[in-house]
């Protein structure tokens, strides 16, 4: 089937669209829900991005493709991103359809769960009831209400208690169509003392002009568990891409994230860690590289809840050309959040004249008894340093890529996946040369 | 590039923000010579070396300076150094990210030109081996580019770095001020070892000490942003003794400051 754009988004279609996916009630009443919310609630509220001119809702939000029974039959380049050398946990999206997937035996054996959304619905449909939409709620903001009334595709990831998925588990996200909607549901649950590491690349060909992602991942971590969530984004600059992702961490457990804001065209990252257990932990990395006109919004939020919690998040951010970025960083500590600690830095390196980048710290503190800190700041690269390098001989090109490696290389050098590092290595050499 | 290094500085006028520090320098330096250039502070050193080296807050208004028969003042920094000169500069920068090796090899290849670089294994010999001399601990390869080194670590690090792309003119601005006498002994080391016909040295000093340690052939005494007298190493030994006041004296000269009135 295939959901038509020029017919425009009703009820009736998302009623259509949960049946011919063979879903359950419960579902489909989400999803009818998700759309009543979408013609009544806002868009969300992004500091300094307005947000209301770019595409939202001009998409085909479903068609199926045809399914490849093994990695040979894809592309090159795309089979370049699949790494062989961590597994074959592997998890294919073609626009809004999943093409491909496979899950080794041994973590089937473990009783953990790697799988397309609508097999998991189906197949496992209470446990991805019980955590479906409950950090991003339906009727959160517009973008979410729209996502949730016709997502497809993307992941659901289960690992049970006292398991240790010690390979990463890789989704690749692939725009190929003109118009194409892609509106993957990630949700990743991990129950006590259990880790996994997440790892995923989105990218585009030319011809996938005004397509739209609006993703939202979910992640729930249980006591004393950990997940590593990364993610490396290369789509084009006709594509225009809203995330949400929001972990909820128990006690003691954590969950850290590493993205790579790669993009070229428009990008609303948001990245919520709740810290609602006692002793839970967040760490965040993020690195962007604008380029040409693309705006971006990307923030990353911190909520303390549990007491003895622990944030770090590190922003760094490189703009050229006429981009535009805005790096929020928000540290909120609740009260009775006593002991907790938040740090934050948000770093933007510009490179021209018509470049602006923005960081905002944010801190919103209502405990006495926590430690909290940020720095932010905004400049260009240093005139002495440059002379510096280029008393050595270095020429100027070479010493201004010397010192943008520099400035990323605190973020990207601690990356603890290599081929993530390689990935991210490799995005910020095309975007750098540009 | 071959023949005997020669820089010829012939009334060099440099103006800071709009203000002359330099007014009519005259200095010629050959491979094989160590010049030392000694003076109160505030007389225009340090401004001769960064307008040598083409720092951008220094502007030549008049004068003429030749590298190896090249006009130097053409080039742009990084030309300069791949010419051969070398600055080892009195606050080196700090740049986060970039690892002392790095950009060392950086260095020396872009010196080398493109298809001939430097082979890993020979150019981490050829650092162990000059670290070595410097008393240098291994880690300091690897570490960032003089992030959070100590005074006395950047000025060895900057002789590390002479001694590595081997200039054929090499100045060094005031590469002794702060050094205790133990780090000090140790950087004049790393110059003698390179003191031979295809080098020549330019030392920029206010103190008299680091010419115990490293000989100089000539002394010039820089005042009102003019070399004022020039002699042998005898010349620095006086000054040490008797101080500037006598050369003031004889050219009646009240203020030595570039501020002051010729």
């Amino acid at each position: 089937m295939s959901l038509d754009v020029k017919s425009g988004f009703d009820r009736d279609m998302v009623t259509r669209f949960s049946s011919e996916l063979q879903e359950p009630d419960w579902m489909k009443e989400l999803r009818l829900k998700a759309w009543e919310a979408y013609n009544r609630v806002d868009l969300p509220k992004l500091e300094k991005t307005k947000i209301t001119n770019w595409n939202m809702d001009q998409f085909v939000p479903y068609k199926k493709e045809d399914t490849v029974s093994s990695l040979d039959e894809l592309p090159e380049n795309v089979k370049a991103l699949v790494s062989e050398a961590e597994g074959r946990n592997i998890l294919i999206q073609k626009n809004s359809s999943v093409i491909f997937q496979d899950t080794s035996d041994e973590l089937q054996k473990h009783g953990v769960i790697f799988t397309d959304l609508q097999t998991a619905v189906k197949k496992h449909g209470e446990l991805v009831q019980k955590y479906f939409a409950q950090s991003v709620a339906v009727d959160e903001h517009k973008l979410a209400a729209l996502h949730y009334a016709l997502c497809s595709g993307g992941v659901f990831v289960y690992v049970p208690k006292n398991t240790e998925v010690e390979l990463p588990l890789q989704a690749m996200y692939w725009a190929t169509d003109a118009d194409a909607g892609i509106l993957p549901h990630v949700l990743i649950v991990v129950e006590e003392s259990s880790s996994v590491t997440y790892v995923d690349n989105y990218f585009s060909t030319t011809a996938a002009n005004n397509a739209v992602h609006n993703g939202i991942v979910e992640v729930f971590v249980g006591k004393n568990a950990r997940v590593r969530f990364a993610s490396v984004r290369t789509m084009d600059r006709d594509v225009t891409d809203y995330v949400f992702r929001r972990a909820i961490v128990d006690n003691d457990g954590s969950i850290e994230w590493i993205l790579g804001e790669m993009n070229n065209g428009n990008t609303v990252s948001d990245n919520t860690s709740i810290l609602k257990g006692d002793g839970s932990k967040s760490l965040s990395r993020v690195v962007s590289i604008g380029t040409g006109k693309q705006k971006q919004n990307i923030t990353s939020q911190a909520k303390h809840i549990g007491r003895h919690s622990d944030s770090n998040m590190i922003s760094k951010g490189v703009m050229k050309e006429e981009a535009t970025s805005i790096f929020n960083g928000i540290t909120k500590i609740e009260k009775g959040a006593s002991k907790s600690n938040g740090e934050q830095a948000e770093n933007v390196l510009m490179l021209s004249e018509k470049a602006r980048g923005d960081a905002n710290p944010i801190l919103l503190i209502d405990e006495d008894d926590v430690t909290a800190g940020h720095a932010a700041s905004v400049g260009q690269i240093n005139e002495t340093q440059m002379y510096y390098l280029m008393s050595r001989g270095i020429a100027r090109r070479v010493a201004e890529q010397l010192i943008i490696r520099g400035f990323l290389a605190p973020v990207v050098e601690d990356i603890p996946l290599e081929s993530v590092k390689e990935r991210l290595e490799q995005a910020i050499e095309r975007k750098l040369a540009l | 590039m071959s023949g005997v290094p020669h820089l010829k500085i012939e009334d060099l006028h440099v103006s800071v923000e709009g203000t002359e520090i330099l007014k009519g320098l005259n200095l010629e330096i050959k491979g094989g010579e160590v010049h030392a250039i000694m003076g109160p502070n505030g007389t225009g050193k340090s401004t001769l070396a960064s307008a040598l080296m083409g720092h951008p807050k220094y502007e030549i208004t008049s004068g003429k300076v030749t590298f190896d028969g090249e006009d130097l003042l053409e080039m742009e920094t990084d030309e300069r150094a791949r010419a051969g000169l070398f600055l080892a500069m009195q606050y080196p920068s700090e740049i986060s990210g970039v690892t002392n090796s790095d950009f060392l090899r950086s260095a020396i290849n872009a010196r080398r030109g493109e298809g001939k670089e430097i082979s890993l294994m020979k150019f981490i010999r050829q650092m162990d081996e000059k670290m070595k001399v410097l008393e240098m601990d291994e880690s300091f390869s690897q570490r960032y580019l003089n992030e959070g080194f100590s005074g006395g670590e950047k000025k060895r690090n900057e002789i590390l770095q002479m001694m590595m792309l081997e200039p054929r003119i090499a100045i060094l601005d005031e590469i002794d001020s702060g050094l205790d006498i133990d780090a000090l002994k140790i950087v004049a080391k790393g110059v003698n070892q390179m003191r031979s016909p295809e080098t020549g040295f330019l030392i920029i000093t206010h103190y008299q000490r680091l010419l115990n340690y490293i000989t100089p052939d000539f002394v010039h005494v820089m005042m009102q942003g003019k070399i004022v007298r020039s002699g042998g190493a005898e010349l620095a030994h006086k000054l040490e003794e008797q101080g500037y006041d006598w050369i003031k004296e004889e050219l009646g000269i009240e203020d030595e400051t570039v501020g002051a009135k010729a």
